[in-house]
């Protein structure tokens, strides 16, 4: 019975929603649409735009799959803030309106929908994968104690979700900036008991577009929606890259 | 993909505003404009050697310079951004220092407690001479 009167105190109740629309072949900026929809309280904004291109307008285009925070897919600019679409509802906007924008800082191919080929080029400079030198582990599997599993732990709940990158004022000012995504994976493995890669990764991290171009705004942490910290990531590699570079230059033969 | 001649991505510029956009971005580029003070007091701290190792005149017209309200202006605000430097750096100490102690992380707190500690024994030490 509660349910019903939930459901009918919410009838009537209805949000504008402002949708960022690039039709490329008919707009050479992104103009915004705005739609009427109903506010429901179990709506987030991704609920709300599955029923704006199923009952009011098809040619809507946006990127979504899991919508439970995992996939990292319907990343957006919620009211100016990245975010999930899937995970942000549109109650925390009420009366409204929201403004639903594409992620920032990456080019626009079609309405909300951005080109992700810059990141995934650098996802794979950093190898985020554990690197062995004898790739067959001695009984089946690498043990691992759980205060080591929690060195990097934090680090592995990045989803690719890119929400650190449209945070990012360094990446939007320069877009070839490693960026705070591909560097928190690069310590994730880095960071990782059973990986040996932290020499191969070192050249991409402690480049000039590396870890070196961070100048720690902290935003990157701010937006993730999987509580990983990047922004500590990062500055924890400075340390480790400074110590390097005055270790080789001691030592310079004395390499590892 | 088989239309990439046709797909033409939109590309947003950053405003020059951008940074008035979020707090958090303005104290971030007052943090950056912080440097600007830092070398100033630099510069000052070695006008100040100099004019010592010229004797006692120019040291008292150096002293008689930084009375000037206008220096003195200068040199409060750059006070109030190299503190504004000082604590963000310390703050920013435990996010990059992972101290173990018999296998357990030291707290962050404890990490950033320490860098204060330190800063406000070596300022005391400061004071001490210069004061004293």
């Amino acid at each position: 019975m509660d349910r019903s009167r939930e459901l009918a105190s919410e009838t009537g109740r209805r949000i504008a929603v402002q949708v960022a629309r690039y039709r490329p072949d008919r707009e050479s900026e992104p103009t915004f649409q705005e739609y009427e929809i109903p506010l429901r309280k179990d709506w987030a904004v991704l609920d709300g735009l599955n029923h704006i291109k199923d009952e009011l307008d098809g040619t809507l285009s946006y990127r979504w799959s899991c919508r439970m925070g995992i996939c990292g897919s319907c990343g957006m600019t919620v009211n100016g803030e990245p975010k999930l679409a899937c995970a942000t509802f549109l109650t925390e906007y009420a009366p409204g309106p929201v403004r639903v924008e594409p992620l920032r800082n990456f080019p626009v191919v079609r309405d909300l929908v951005v080109d992700i080929g810059d990141f995934m080029q650098k996802l794979s400079v950093v190898q985020p994968w554990i690197i062995r030198e004898d790739e067959e582990p001695p009984d089946g599997e690498y043990l691992q104690t759980p205060e080591e599993l929690a060195d990097y732990k934090q680090f592995s709940m990045c989803i690719n979700c890119m929400l650190c990158y449209s945070a990012c004022p360094i990446y939007g000012l320069n877009e070839h900036f490693l960026g705070p995504a591909a560097i928190a994976l690069a310590q994730r493995y880095n960071l990782d008991s059973r990986d040996e890669g932290a020499a191969d990764r070192m050249e991409a991290l402690s480049s000039q577009t590396g870890v070196w171009d961070c100048t720690y705004v902290g935003e990157c942490s701010v937006a993730c929606p999987k509580g990983v910290d990047p922004a500590g990531a990062i500055q924890r590699y400075k340390l480790t890259a400074a110590t390097e570079t005055i270790k080789s230059f001691l030592m310079p033969r004395g390499r590892r | 993909m088989t239309n990439a001649t046709q797909a033409r991505p939109y590309r947003a510029h950053m405003p020059l505003g951008w940074w008035l956009r979020r707090r958090s971005y303005m104290l971030f580029v007052a943090r950056e404009v912080s440097s600007v003070f830092v070398a100033w007091f630099v510069v000052y701290l070695l006008l100040l050697v100099w004019a010592v190792s010229r004797g006692p005149d120019a040291y008292q017209r150096f002293l008689d310079w930084s009375a000037n309200p206008i220096v003195l202006v200068v040199n409060i605000v750059a006070l109030l951004f190299v503190l504004l430097h000082a604590v963000t750096w310390f703050r920013l100490a435990p996010q990059a220092m992972v101290v173990k102690v018999r296998g357990r992380r030291v707290p962050s707190v404890l990490v950033a407690a320490a860098h204060f500690g330190a800063w406000a024994v070596v300022s005391a030490v400061v004071a001490w001479i210069v004061l004293g």
